[in-house]
């Protein structure tokens, strides 16, 4: 406050006159929905909150679920495969006899699984591991080397040397234990003769329990 | 002769559970709880619930993380003297009773909540409570099980978590109870009651 009193009245009354011109402004934006100043609206968040409906299932950060249905790890996958398991789900070819509708609620627009695949190639929460651990050992070396008593290449032909993926072929790191041994062992129940079947069925079928075990403990470490 | 021969068994398993250091933990629990466990007034059923799942609520009182009302009237203090042992050995003494469904739920919302539960819905960004909680509300590892749980208690912690008291242990409810209609959780926890 001057004290000397000599700018007060008039200092106060262009303050003020700021003041309410500033609120004035901010209100306008605010009743605009967010405009900027050159009056475009920001695009309603639905791409946000279709984030969230997935992560309520998938786990914060797309890192997966446990629950009774063993949700997969999203994060990092490669968009062409996100967006590929999306549409096998929309159109019934992926998992049709399970107790949730699948195709219903992994139902959406192809720009909206875009957008969605784009967001979680960028989450890389870290792994949950829970595979035996003595088995890991065995699980890299079938990954990297394939079973050729079994005629199985090396995963990491396809996959990537560290697992991470590679356009159709699915990143698998830090893949959930319990459901890389699931899809392995169930490969045509679960996705016919869609997709990459025509390389992965033969292999599901070549590989043994024990080495499936091994492949996806291994796996459920990677980073 | 055998029907005897079992049903002293059964008053043996009984009685030396409640006679073992967990007894006076369970006579105090089904104080509020129901002598059966079934749950009574606005305390929930604790018969056939996941053992994990009432470890961690224990625990959550104990140190004020679920904060809805009744469980920061009640069971804070309840939970204050136990520890771990004593968690567990009442977690698998309540889950090892059979439950019984309240059944009091509004019989008209059944299929509507059935519908939410399997499906939940998409459009408007909500998940089926059946990924989770299973295909018949059982409940798996430490997710609960909410087959029969009371219309009641059901709506009452989903409409908390809307209001913004904390979960226990899981962070997806809060925000999954947030997205449900009024309708919708009424539909829900009719539909619940009646689960057997």
């Amino acid at each position: 406050m001057d004290e000397t009193g000599a700018g007060g009245p008039v200092m106060k009354v262009i303050g003020l006159h700021s003041a309410v011109l500033t609120a004035i402004v901010a209100i306008a934006l605010a009743l605009a929905g967010s405009a900027d100043v050159s009056g475009r609206t920001a695009p309603r968040p639905r791409v946000g909150s279709k984030v969230e409906y997935c992560m309520d299932c998938h786990g914060p950060s797309g890192q997966g679920y446990h629950g009774y249905l063993i949700m997969p790890r999203l994060a990092g996958q490669t968009p062409e495969y996100f967006e590929s398991q999306l549409r096998a789900f929309a159109e019934r070819t992926r998992e049709r006899a399970l107790f949730i509708n699948m195709s219903r609620v992994h139902g959406m627009s192809p720009d909206m699984r875009a957008s969605l695949a784009a967001q979680f190639r960028g989450f890389n929460p870290s792994p949950f591991g829970g595979g035996p651990r003595h088995l890991v050992a065995t699980g890299r070396q079938i990954f990297q080397e394939g079973a050729p008593e079994a005629n199985v290449p090396a995963c990491a032909a396809c996959h990537g040397p560290d697992a991470q993926g590679e356009g159709p072929n699915a990143r698998l790191a830090g893949q959930l234990f319990p459901y890389t041994v699931k899809e392995l062992k169930n490969w045509t129940s679960e996705r016919g003769s869609g997709g990459q079947a025509g390389i992965m069925a033969p292999i599901a079928r070549a590989l043994t329990e024990q080495q499936i075990v091994a492949i996806a403990a291994y796996l459920s470490y990677l980073k | 002769m055998r029907f005897m021969r079992l049903s002293i068994a059964i008053v043996a398993l009984v009685a030396s559970a409640v006679a073992s250091p967990a007894g006076d933990s369970i006579r105090n629990c089904t104080w509020c709880h129901g002598t059966s466990a079934q749950g009574f007034g606005s305390a929930p059923r604790l018969a056939g619930q996941r053992p994990p799942y009432i470890e961690n609520q224990l625990l959550s009182f104990f140190v004020h993380a679920r904060d809805n009302p009744l469980s920061a009237q009640y069971m804070w203090a309840a939970a204050e003297g136990l520890n771990g042992e004593t968690a567990h050995e009442l977690a698998m003494y309540f889950s090892m009773l059979p439950p019984e469904p309240a059944m009091d739920g509004n019989k008209q919302l059944i299929d509507i909540g059935r519908l939410i539960y399997e499906e939940g819905s998409p459009e408007s960004d909500l998940v089926a409570c059946a990924a989770c909680h299973g295909p018949n509300g059982e409940g798996v590892r430490q997710i609960p099980r909410l087959a029969g749980l009371s219309y009641s208690y059901l709506k009452r912690r989903l409409e908390e978590w809307g209001e913004g008291y904390h979960a226990g242990a899981e962070p997806p409810m809060p925000g999954i109870a947030s997205k449900l209609y009024p309708q919708e959780i009424e539909a829900l926890a009719s539909f619940l009651s009646f689960v057997p």
